[in-house]
């Protein structure tokens, strides 16, 4: 009861007064926040300015003088940055889609049943999520030039998934393991096969199909590795690589190279910002074990 | 109950699909990589060469040096990671979870990982643009002078990347349990004490974690370097680390031939180096202090 009511005192006297302690607190993080979001705030206000204007005032928002989308018009004209996108949001979302299904395909057998390899798998999996699989890249090639898939986005969905899939089993299994055994009892009593077991026992784990696609999301929209290595035609570049290879060909052209900056970070930004929570909590809980 | 061969043929097709795309394309080019390294495949038939790729990679003059001044700035890389990066993270996720904050802790969460989503190249060419001695902003050439070049990246790396011990921490201060830290208050202890005496202990496991973490991440590092620098990072290789040199001997660049055998030793050698720095500090470490706490 004592307790009950210091922790009300307590929250009543951190609503009402900024104590040392608390400005303290805001004050480095809000200049944390602007040392995080402060370089990516210049480049976005000089994309929208003519080439003097940036070089005149970096710090300084357009006016009507110096407001242009020249910069915008070059990249969109002498990039391929539609394509890109297209190329971008293709192997993104096929890669996440096949790591989420085959995931908790996986996660739900090793979470249910008991043989005597499922240890060995489970752990093949855990440790597969510290694996650097790019060490892997010279047999990667070759099999892919072996198939006859190499230079094509389906060689990029491959890799991103086989290389997604340990993180995305690991964080499935840990929300597997709060599904009470009762509920799957009870469908095996009423005749439902073991398919039909797992798609009952599904609606229970959706937080964690959110948390495993957010997390494979990022860093396969942002790789610049694979797709230099495995498709790196100029039909098949995504956004990170288009981004590359336009900054390479442009280096002087600070209106474009600021519009094609903007172009690449923006769309992240955005989908991070919807779905942080889901994010954040996939990233601790599929690491902190 | 399951039966046991019902349990069985569930299992095998309920992994199958991840366990085919894992193998497949994540382990066996690894150990393809391993066995690869032993063999001249250069001719028409595979000859089993023994270890002649490893002395050549340790003894011929100009590939060994690139290749421990990649290690040499791979480690500085990491280090600074390591010392700047983790200790930001941990006061960001100490302050994040003081108990001050109310409604605006998601804010800051949120924003203060923006960086962290998005892609190197972007946040390379961001940094070079505002470093950049035409722009004015600085008026030194950073990334052209061979002694601030790495650490200069390296920067630009901690920029992007501090979300992520942040969060890791923040995730492991929220999970301890609040009696303890409001009996360490009812006693008068200061947030410091608090803080450095119940709270840290308690999530050093994570601690160690995200720096064997970081370790794994730098030395697996390529993106930043390549995109700012190219695959013969200058000036004068003072920016190559291991992935660079790993690519440039596989791809090949100005000045050197593309050779798979040495590549797939180059990957060999790099895999063994973090699995016996990861192993080691599993064994020695993260044992004693698992048992610490429990």
């Amino acid at each position: 009861m004592a307790l009950d009511m210091t922790e009300i005192d307590r929250r009543r006297a951190v609503r009402s007064s900024w104590t040392f302690e608390r400005v303290l607190v805001h004050t480095v993080l809000v200049v944390f926040v602007l040392i995080a979001l402060g370089p990516i705030l210049v480049v976005i206000i000089n994309s929208f300015k003519t080439t003097p204007a940036i070089f005149g005032g970096p710090f300084a928002p357009p006016t009507g003088d110096t407001f242009s989308l020249a910069g915008y018009g070059r990249v969109f004209t002498r990039g391929n940055f539609l394509l890109n996108y297209r190329n971008s949001l293709i192997v993104t979302t096929s890669s996440v889609l096949l790591t989420v299904v085959f995931s908790t395909l996986a996660a739900y057998a090793l979470v249910e049943y008991r043989v005597r390899i499922v240890p060995f798998l489970a752990g093949l999996f855990v440790v597969g999520v510290m694996l650097p699989i790019r060490l892997g890249t010279i047999p990667i090639i070759q099999m892919m030039v072996a198939l006859h898939l190499n230079d094509t986005l389906l060689a990029l969905i491959l890799v991103y998934t086989a290389m997604s899939v340990p993180l995305g089993v690991t964080l499935m299994m840990t929300y597997f393991r709060t599904v009470p055994p009762e509920l799957k009892e009870a469908a095996r009593v009423d005749g439902a096969g073991e398919f039909r077991t797992f798609r009952i026992v599904l609606p229970l784990v959706r937080p964690g199909l959110a948390a495993v696609a957010t997390v494979t999301m990022l860093p396969v929209w942002n790789d610049l590795w694979f797709p230099l290595i495995l498709a790196p035609g100029k039909g098949n570049q995504t956004v990170t690589l288009g981004v590359q290879q336009f900054v390479g060909q442009f280096l002087n052209d600070y209106p474009a190279l600021l519009a094609a900056l903007t172009l690449g970070a923006v769309p992240l930004i955005v989908l991070f910002t919807i779905f942080s929570r889901q994010f954040i909590r996939g990233l601790s809980a599929g690491y902190g074990k | 109950m399951i039966r046991q061969s019902t349990a069985r043929w569930s299992l095998f097709l309920f992994v199958l699909p991840a366990l085919a795309l894992y193998g497949l394309f994540g382990i066996a080019p690894l150990l393809t990589s391993m066995v690869m390294s032993l063999f001249d495949t250069s001719r028409t038939a595979d000859v089993f060469i023994g270890l002649a790729n490893y002395v050549y990679l340790f003894t011929q003059p100009v590939v060994s040096a690139r290749f421990w001044n990649a290690l040499g700035n791979n480690a500085l890389y990491f280090t600074i990671h390591v010392c700047v990066e983790v200790p930001i993270g941990l006061l960001l996720a100490a302050f994040l979870t003081s108990g001050t904050l109310r409604r605006s802790e998601g804010i800051y969460r949120t924003l203060l990982f923006i960086p962290t989503t998005l892609s190197v190249v972007i946040v390379g060419f961001i940094w070079r643009l505002i470093i950049n001695p035409l722009w004015g902003v600085v008026g030194f050439p950073l990334l052209g002078t061979a002694a601030t070049a790495l650490p200069t990246i390296s920067l630009m790396g901690v920029w992007e990347y501090f979300g992520i011990p942040m969060i890791f921490l923040y995730s492991a201060l929220i999970a301890i349990p609040d009696d303890l830290v409001e009996a360490a208050r009812i006693d008068g202890a200061t947030p410091w004490r608090i803080f450095w005496g119940v709270k840290f202990p308690l999530i050093v496991p994570q601690f160690g974690l995200i720096v064997i973490l970081t370790f794994i991440w730098t030395f697996n590092g390529f993106d930043l370097v390549y995109a700012l620098n190219g695959s013969a990072p200058g000036p004068n290789y003072s920016t190559d680390i291991l992935g660079t040199f790993f690519y440039r001997t596989f791809f090949g660049s100005s000045g050197q031939v593309a050779d798979l055998d040495l590549g797939a030793t180059v990957a060999t050698v790099i895999f063994f180096i973090m699995l016996l720095v990861t192993a080691a500090y599993f064994w020695l470490v993260q044992r004693r202090l698992r048992a610490h706490v429990a």
